[in-house]
């Protein structure tokens, strides 16, 4: 098994201020925009956006919420993994809001399909949108693309990409692990 | 642990105490699922589940139905006074036939104890057993302990009284193992005629005054005198029955704590209850009633998840 780093500390804080400005240009102030992490990797990234909308734009009041979309994936019983789920976080409903759901990596799509059901239990948004950090690309297995990307990277089937986050692992990087 | 050690769900007596706690942990995401405007999820749309009822049934019976359908799965009711169960068909027959339909899962209920084991011997799909006779009726006793662990945050080191007809109660049996495993203290209350001789082997304390029961415990389990499951008389009126062991405010009151009650259903009021008891805040009735779809939607997803697409 080989690692290599993707994306240091510093690239992530450029790309995540990146990300910040792009959704600034579309949502503005945010006042009918919720961004929902996807349990449960994107929560660290949805709210390492709020917190930097906040510290760093001074967009204040960022709605966020957390999705899990344990219940609502394609992959049940096919799976040798046990699907465990986390919680649910989502403290409004999405009824006519601009929703971007937020996940750390974009691989197969099959997740953000999953959410896009899950999320109709909390209403009918006005739109959705998808923000990822790592877009793996020519791994799609279904038509879904994103509308805010951090990094786009090549990986074959048997790498896996990690994201690890300064709340988990004390650092923020990017691996591409090859198993 | 993130699998049961079962593939089917026969007793509690079969399961450890880390089964019971991925079935709580399962359950508490259910229950936030069930109290949201639209309360289903598509997890079980490919299963297609048999509830075999031989023996009557309002509560778990809705309780099953509801909690299949809330996790998208097809559900087929089958009630034995309206079937060929009638006319001499047996349990395997009958079980084999619907099989051929291509069902997946079989939650049942049957008048005779080991039923469902008996069942998952000889039948290719999981089982979970609604009630044999007076052997077990685990998804109740799960549900009681949810109950208990939702109000206190634990059931360890509680100390739960089973009051009533111990004798003739499935729900009695399961809750013991269940509540036994989960490290809470048992005591069973009732007539002498009404409790097993030797149910102190399962280490429970034994009591036969209810105030003494009261007094010692934080939770009062109160159970239905069983009419249908005796063939003599047990004591000797129901006035006499209730006069020792109905609970009533006043007793409630004189005990000088606050305990929890509750009751399986269907509840005979002014027997084992009175009303003004049951519909107090102490007790947690409807409580457990919601609990148990959301307990049923945590073992049934559960136990489908170990099925072979």
């Amino acid at each position: 098994m080989s690692q290599k780093v993707l994306l240091n500390q510093k690239e992530v804080n450029i790309i995540l201020h990146r990300l910040a400005c792009q959704l600034i240009e579309k949502h503005t102030d945010f006042s009918n925009t919720i961004l929902v992490g996807l349990q449960p990797r994107g929560k660290f990234l949805a709210n390492r956006l709020k917190d930097l909308l906040q510290s760093d734009y001074n967009i204040a009041n960022v709605q966020i919420g957390c999705l899990d979309i344990t219940f609502y994936r394609d992959d049940f019983r096919r799976s040798n993994k046990v699907l465990k789920p986390s919680t649910n976080e989502m403290d409004c409903l999405v009824e006519g809001r601009n929703v971007v759901f937020v996940d750390d990596v974009l691989y197969t799509g099959r997740s953000i399909r999953a959410a896009l059901t899950a999320i109709q239990a909390y209403g009918r948004p006005s739109s959705i949108e998808l923000l990822i950090l790592i877009d793996r690309r020519f791994s799609r297995h279904l038509p879904i693309q994103p509308d805010f990307r951090g990094r786009q990277v090549d990986a074959i089937d048997n790498e896996k990409v990690i994201v690890n986050w300064k709340e988990t692992h004390g650092e923020d990087n990017v691996y591409l692990i090859k198993q | 642990m993130s699998t049961l050690s079962v593939d089917h769900l026969l007793g509690i007596k079969y399961l450890k105490a880390e089964d019971i706690q991925l079935i709580f942990e399962t359950a508490d995401h259910f229950k936030e699922i069930i109290n949201r405007s639209i309360k289903k999820v598509p997890s079980l749309r490919d299963i297609t589940i048999a509830n075999l009822f031989f023996e009557n049934s309002t509560r778990t019976k809705l309780s099953f139905e509801i909690a299949q359908k809330r996790l998208s799965a097809d559900v087929i009711n089958f009630s034995a006074s309206q079937s060929s169960v009638k006319k001499g068909e047996t349990l395997i027959d009958t079980v084999n036939n619907i099989l051929s339909m291509k069902v997946d899962m079989v939650v049942m209920r049957h008048p005779k104890p080991g039923a469902a084991a008996f069942l998952q011997q000889h039948v290719d799909a999981r089982i979970i057993n609604a009630g044999d006779g007076a052997h077990e009726h685990p998804t109740q006793a799960l549900l009681d302990t949810y109950s208990i662990r939702e109000k206190f945050g634990t059931v360890k080191g509680k100390n739960v009284v089973i009051v009533g007809d111990i004798l003739h109660s499935r729900v009695a049996l399961s809750n013991i193992f269940a509540l036994q495993l989960l490290g809470a203290q048992v005591m069973v209350c009732g007539p002498k005629s009404l409790i097993p001789k030797y149910i102190h082997e399962l280490g429970v304390i034994v009591e036969t005054d209810l105030r003494k029961a009261l007094q010692w415990c934080d939770v009062a389990n109160m159970l239905r005198v069983q009419n249908e499951r005796m063939e003599v008389s047990h004591f000797p009126s129901v006035r006499e029955y209730t006069q020792q062991y109905g609970l009533t405010k006043e007793l409630l009151d004189s005990i000088g704590k606050e305990i929890i009650i509750m009751h399986p259903g269907p509840i005979n009021r002014g027997v084992e209850i009175t009303s003004e008891v049951a519909d107090s805040k102490q007790a947690i009735i409807l409580d457990q009633v919601e609990n148990g779809v959301a307990i049923r939607m945590a073992v049934t997803y559960l136990l489908a998840s170990k099925i072979e697409s």
